[in-house]
């Protein structure tokens, strides 16, 4: 084991400790309610979290995409009850374009969607072109995120407080790359926790005098959704080796297919899970929704599958059938 | 997840010389290979080719060189089957034995059947067939009925196996069979051995089935007093069942889980080119077959290192399984007559038929499923 695969290590068991004690469905039910999750936060500021990804001599620690992903999957893991990855991925740009990330959330602004909990953040970063720009101050036209119900705002227009220029490998669609592995990556997470969930569900509700997992018409959906949890894991785990390797810009077809394969999952999964959680899934009580409505959340944002797959659909038909495998073993 | 762990794995950069030489070597091999060849691909069987394989040292790659084999990467193994998935090469004739009938003589084998066996798989010249279903044990396997008896020097075989494919082409088979009664019916996994069996030996009757497309591509094999030596026992008397199960691991772990309709999408590709037509459907489905790769890639990793990722291998397969036999009805919808080749229609139409036996073969989709859902902790 090298010593990035150390620090690896012990980060995220420092971000599964820290959510496995802070975390759960009262934080996220909060969250829904417009209560900023202060303490937590706090903590995660602490352990240097939200600047990780800047370099040590910006005031990070060096990680790279590869590393974020693993973080943003444990995040998902628990519903992300922090805006955490979001400022994460703002620093890093920020940082790209050689500008220190400031102590605080930093929002990141994607095209016109909403900014995570932009009301609390110090700052929103955006990216125009191959520039990186900080605006500070929150985004303030406060609105909700539809699925996840959690604060999801917008900045007003206003003058950039600094300005950085990108190095070659980021690309002007940068922030919607750097979104788009993060939602795929918290979806694998989330999903994680939704298969254990329905599984522990199907082994502990009884109906015809014996729990309904052993019923091999709940098992063989179960089944399925394992290889769709599976599947998204991997596309997400190939999509931040990638982005260490060539850059955002140039890991633009493992990034799509890691927000292609992971919304798919999103929906295939939620389904079976509400499927075999049956009424009680339904209700407000059952902390299931609270997963299943942020993957669906996470689908969307960033550009949904379709977005993605058409850009890549069309990438390559322009190349044609004889770059088709030629293309895939590149990768 | 329940212990499921994909790691992913490199292939090493001097692997990129291999690859070459096989595209090449492809390239020319496949001039003249019909629709019906490449639909086909791992169950079609062209000994020729196979030789020419062979001859260049892409048979038992990872093997000891004492045995004829390369003592190369099981990642460097790897090159070689996808490259021949993707153009949908006939590699039937050397398949068997490169995946799982060599493995099984290597690993539990004695020194004589290594040696005998072997260097004929790797040189092409020996094709084995899969001896496991029978006419009432599909999916339940255990219950199978093909007894071996002890008689002096070997055994005597009688029963029939079904399903096997090319059975009527090859040489060998592995067959398992029921070498002592099950004490128990729930102890039916008791009492099971497998057999190096010559499909040429007398008593044995091999009666090719048409298949659903129009081929003759698998048989029923009746045994008829068959006698076996007892030097051609694999492995241990009674240790069948655990031996097959292992077997069974390397007959999922492969590529040909996931890419037997890659051919179908090339050929689409060129079809849909000129109009760009379809980019969501294309991408959708470019995104799933660079995740299978990675996924598959992983389960081969785990070869390399020596483990037996049986549950890993169920995985990829079911979900592989589903991504392959989609394709071709997928295909279907933005396929246009008049603007389409008629030798892509082709290809589409067969792998329709075709299809159908991707979640049959190597366990069903039913079968793997409820092995993930033990795995999760599903009772």
């Amino acid at each position: 084991m090298s010593d990035t695969d150390d620090l690896r290590t012990i980060l995220l068991e420092q971000v599964e400790r820290l959510l496995a004690d802070q975390a759960g469905p009262d934080l996220l039910r909060a969250n829904e309610a417009g209560t900023w999750p202060e303490a937590l936060w706090a903590e995660a500021e602490a352990l240097g979290l939200p600047t990780a990804l800047a370099p040590e001599d910006k005031g990070g620690a060096g990680l790279g995409w590869g590393d974020a992903v693993a973080v943003w999957h444990v995040l998902g893991r628990h519903a992300s009850p922090i805006p955490l990855g979001e400022s994460m991925a703002a620093a890093a740009l920020l940082a790209a374009g050689g500008i220190a990330p400031r102590a605080g959330l930093l929002g990141l602004a994607v095209g016109r969607e909403p900014v995570a909990w932009g009301r609390r953040a110090v700052a929103v970063v955006m990216v125009s072109g191959s520039a990186v720009l900080l605006q500070p101050g929150p985004a303030t036209r406060q609105g909700k995120a539809p699925y996840s119900r959690e604060p999801a705002d917008h900045a007003a227009p206003g003058v950039p407080g600094a300005e950085g220029s990108l190095p070659e490998g980021f690309g002007p669609d940068a922030a919607l790359l750097a979104g788009a592995l993060l939602n795929a990556a918290r979806i694998a997470g989330a999903l994680e926790a939704v298969l254990d969930m329905t599984v522990e569900y199907a082994n502990t509700r009884k109906q015809f005098g014996r729990p309904i997992g052993g019923f091999q018409a709940v098992q063989q959906l179960l089944a399925r959704c394992a290889g769709e949890v599976a599947a998204a894991g991997v596309a997400v785990a190939h999509a931040g080796r990638a982005a260490d390797r060539h850059g955002l810009a140039s890991a633009e077809f493992e990034i799509a297919s890691a927000k292609i394969v992971a919304g798919e999952a999103a929906g295939t999964c939620a389904a079976i899970a509400h499927q075999v959680h049956a009424a009680i899934g339904f209700t407000d009580d059952h902390p299931l929704h609270l997963f299943t409505r942020r993957m669906w959340e996470w689908r969307d944002g960033h550009g949904a599958e379709r977005v993605w797959a058409r850009r890549i659909g069309e990438a390559a038909l322009k190349r044609g059938g004889d770059s088709l495998w030629a293309d895939l073993t590149a990768r | 997840m329940a212990g499921l762990r994909f790691d992913l794995r490199d292939i090493p950069p001097e692997a990129a010389a291999l690859r070459a030489e096989l595209r090449a070597f492809l390239a020319e091999a496949g001039k003249h290979w019909s629709p019906m060849v490449r639909a086909y691909s791992w169950m079609g069987f062209d000994r020729d080719f196979s030789r020419e394989v062979g001859k260049r040292g892409w048979i038992g790659m990872t093997w000891p060189k004492a045995y004829g084999g390369g003592e190369r990467t099981a990642l460097e193994r790897y090159v070689v089957l996808e490259e021949m998935l993707a153009v949908g090469a006939p590699v039937g004739a050397h398949w068997i034995g490169d995946r799982q009938s060599g493995p099984l003589i290597l690993r539990l084998g004695t020194e004589e059947q290594r040696r005998e066996f072997l260097p004929r798989i790797v040189s092409g010249d020996l094709a084995f067939a899969i001896g496991l279903s029978e006419p009432d044990s599909g999916s339940d396997l255990a219950s199978l009925r093909t007894r071996a008896e002890k008689v002096p020097g070997g055994w005597r075989i009688n029963g029939r196996k079904v399903w096997t494919t090319n059975a009527h082409r090859c040489d060998f088979m592995i067959a398992l069979l029921r070498t002592s009664p099950a004490p128990d019916p729930k102890l039916k996994h008791q009492g099971l051995s497998q057999f190096l069996v010559d499909c040429r030996a007398s008593g044995i009757t091999i009666r090719p089935i048409l298949d659903l497309v129009g081929e003759e591509g698998f048989n029923e094999i009746t045994f008829d007093d068959v006698f076996v030596p007892d030097s051609l026992l694999v492995g241990r008397e009674g240790n069948g069942w655990e031996q097959a199960t292992a077997e069974l691991a390397f007959e999922r772990a492969g590529p040909e889980r996931y890419l037997s309709s890659l051919p179908l999408l090339t050929a689409a590709l060129d079809d849909l080119r000129a109009e760009l037509a379809a980019p969501e459907t294309v991408g959708r489905l470019l995104a799933r077959a660079g995740t299978l790769r990675q996924m598959s890639l992983a389960v081969a990793g785990m070869l390399q290192d020596g483990k037996t990722p049986a549950r890993e291998a169920a995985l990829v397969k079911d979900v592989g399984n589903d991504y392959e036999q989609a394709l071709p009805d997928t295909l279907r919808e933005l396929m246009e007559a008049g603007r389409t080749p008629p030798e892509v229609q082709e290809m589409q139409r067969i792998m329709t038929m075709v299809a159908r036996s991707y979640s049959l073969r190597g366990g069903t989709r039913e079968i793997l499923r409820g092995i993930i859902a033990r795995q999760l902790g599903l009772r």
